[in-house]
């Protein structure tokens, strides 16, 4: 029978923003079927992730055709979690933003237009060939567009003048890649071109072609050193935008990297040692660079990109130990990004500023929600039981059995540094004693606002934070599972057999 | 003919890179669209360009009895340019708009969201 339900996920956001759509200017209707909708798209990635799990690969032809020329959706492991780890951040984020997006930002279709995001980034997850991925990233960067600017402050304007070039040149870059490809080797469909990389001979086009996808991708992903458009423009737009492109957009560049790259690329050395080298530099640089941040998200901007350094280094160290490692902590780091954006939103409520200086006294005054930003912000950092120590323990491993000292260094140098800059925001955020600023008191609404839109606001970092500790609690299930992707990932062969049955 | 459009594709890429180079936000939106077009002609250029062959099953055989055109790269440029005509509309009115805030065509004055 054919899978159609590995559409579901793609389906539904955009059957809901359609819908949404009828009630344009009705911000109300929208609010609840925003928050309905996310609710099914997650239902419904749940059970492709549950078809998925257990190894098999799902692949539907459109027009049933057969596998390199028509048009293909696989999901395999790695596709069925990240799914459902995007559709799950989406739903947290659109329950946050009902309290917190405004009548304004909502009657000029807000709702609908995180709905076609989450469309986009669930289709790129699932898509199987290269034009098809391309495709979907213009999804999600024309809606991430209208999120960051929807509002037209200055701010934003600015910031989205940076994301919006750096986006459209990645976009560019990406497609010369694909264009190149498709020259040298007539294909775009991920298996069939993973075959038939090995007949060509021309092997400086070739790297060529890789390069460029690499700095397509690297841009998308915030690696160094193309990461300079994110701490211009995550802290812009208001803090349930800054969830999710904090916790999935350069997430998608980092699966699209595994991906293309784990089929097609990764056995030259060359490109291995490039992507370690980039990973321990971004893992220091990021981390660095959130040392001499005073604003709250771009502090966590920089902890973005330092992290994105621990997946690639995974990636290039390739052993199966290094990708379990690495496939864990983009898992984890969806869960803990989103949150953290999440939580600074709170806190920007309750204070009225996202500056480290105008914060203080949050523990004093609210100490059970203190508590629990508590337990997600140290996630962030990976201490011992919560879920960012094991991908990290992982990958350290990894780093052992290939005896990089350098790869090492960088991991720990950033946890540390990471560490840092938590305790940074604790220390000036929760223990300081400060109240809220005379000048900032209009913009302190949290007490004054309705108790359902605090409930609203407060829900969606329980839900993360839940499933922060459920994902360090089984976390030996969850290395069982990240095995099987690592085990998929690193034989080809396991997903082009499932793609195209009947290759040679 | 080849050679003519692999000028072309080159000369696209490198006014496209020497505008977005300018501080200047339009020159950086026109650079983009140039950077796109070259990138559009590239994967014509690289699908292997032939001349009356139309990629159709002549009348009576049942396969193709000659080389013919691929079709694809057309579908893929299609797309291509249908995208970035909309991301292109859309970065048009967000310079008007951030024209309209900043009061200045330049791009070294953007710099309020990099304080510390």
């Amino acid at each position: 029978m054919t899978p159609h339900y590995i559409l579901w996920p793609i389906l539904l956001p955009l059957l809901s923003a359609v819908v949404m759509m009828f009630f344009w200017g009705k911000p109300k209707v929208q609010r609840l079927l925003s928050v309905v909708g996310h609710f099914i798209v997650l239902l419904s990635s749940v059970y492709v992730s549950a078809k998925t799990i257990n190894g098999d690969i799902i692949s539907l032809y459109a027009g049933n055709w057969d596998a390199p020329y028509g048009i293909i959706f696989v999901g395999d492991v790695l596709s069925g979690i990240l799914v459902t780890l995007a559709s799950l951040s989406a739903f947290a984020v659109s329950l946050f933003s009902v309290a917190s997006i405004g009548n304004g930002r909502a009657s000029f279709g807000f709702f609908p237009i995180l709905q076609f995001l989450l469309m986009g980034l669930n289709g790129s997850f699932l898509a199987g060939d290269l034009f098809n991925l391309y495709v979907w990233f213009e999804v999600i960067i024309i809606s991430s567009f209208v999120l960051i600017t929807l509002g037209s402050e200055k701010a934003q304007l600015e910031g989205a003048m940076k994301y919006v070039t750096m986006n459209l040149l990645a976009s560019i870059i990406f497609l010369t890649g694909v264009a190149m490809l498709y020259g040298l080797l007539g294909s775009l469909n991920l298996a069939d071109l993973s075959m038939r990389i090995s007949e060509t001979e021309d092997r400086g086009l070739l790297n060529t072609a890789a390069v460029l996808l690499l700095v397509g991708f690297g841009i998308k992903s915030a690696l160094f050193p193309m990461y300079f458009w994110l701490p211009a423009s995550y802290h812009t737009p208001p803090a349930a935008v800054s969830a999710i492109f904090g916790g999935l957009l350069t997430k998608v560049g980092v699966y699209a990297m595994f991906r293309v790259f784990s089929l097609l690329f990764i056995e030259d050395s060359f490109i291995r040692n490039t992507f370690i080298t980039l990973a321990i530099s971004s893992m220091i640089v990021g981390a660095l660079g959130s040392m001499v941040q005073s604003n709250m998200r771009k502090i966590f901007s920089y902890l973005i990109i330092s992290h994105i350094g621990f997946m690639f280094a995974g990636l290039g160290m390739f052993s199966e130990l290094a990708i379990v490692g690495a496939v864990f902590y983009l898992f984890h780091d969806i869960i803990a990004k989103t949150n953290a954006f999440l939580i600074s939103g709170i806190i920007f409520k309750m204070r009225g500023s996202f500056r480290l200086e105008n914060l203080g006294g949050l523990y004093n005054r609210f100490p059970y929600l203190s508590i629990l930003f508590a337990i997600a912000l140290f996630s962030l950092v990976g201490t011992p039981p919560l879920s960012g120590f094991w991908p990290k323990l992982y990958l350290l491993q990894a780093a052992f059995q290939a005896q990089s000292g350098w790869i090492l260094f960088g991991i720990l140098l950033a946890s540390l540094l990471t560490l840092l800059a938590v305790v940074r925001i604790w220390r000036a955020a929760f223990w300081q004693k400060q109240e809220t600023k005379a000048y900032l008191v209009d913009k302190a609404i949290w007490l004054t606002c309705l108790r359902r839109d605090r409930i609203l606001m407060i829900t969606p970092v329980v839900i993360l934070t839940l499933t922060s500790v459920l994902l360090a609690v089984y976390s030996a299930q969850l290395g069982e599972i990240c095995l099987l992707i690592a085990k998929q990932i690193s034989n080809p062969d396991i997903y082009i057999n499932a793609v195209i049955p009947n290759s040679p | 003919m080849e050679i003519l459009l692999a000028i072309t594709i080159g000369l696209l890429y490198a006014a496209g890179i020497f505008l977005i180079l300018r501080r200047s936000m339009v020159r950086l939106i026109i650079g983009l669209i140039l950077l796109g077009n070259g990138a559009n002609l590239l994967i014509f250029l690289l699908g292997r360009i032939s001349k009356g062959k139309p990629p159709i099953i002549p009348e009576g055989s049942p396969v193709f009895t000659d080389i013919y055109a691929d079709p694809i790269p057309q579908a893929l440029i299609l797309t291509a340019i249908v995208i970035s005509f909309g991301l292109q509309a859309y970065a048009i009115i967000l310079v008007k708009r951030a024209y309209r805030v900043t009061k200045s065509d330049d791009l070294e004055e953007m710099i309020t969201t990099d304080e510390l």
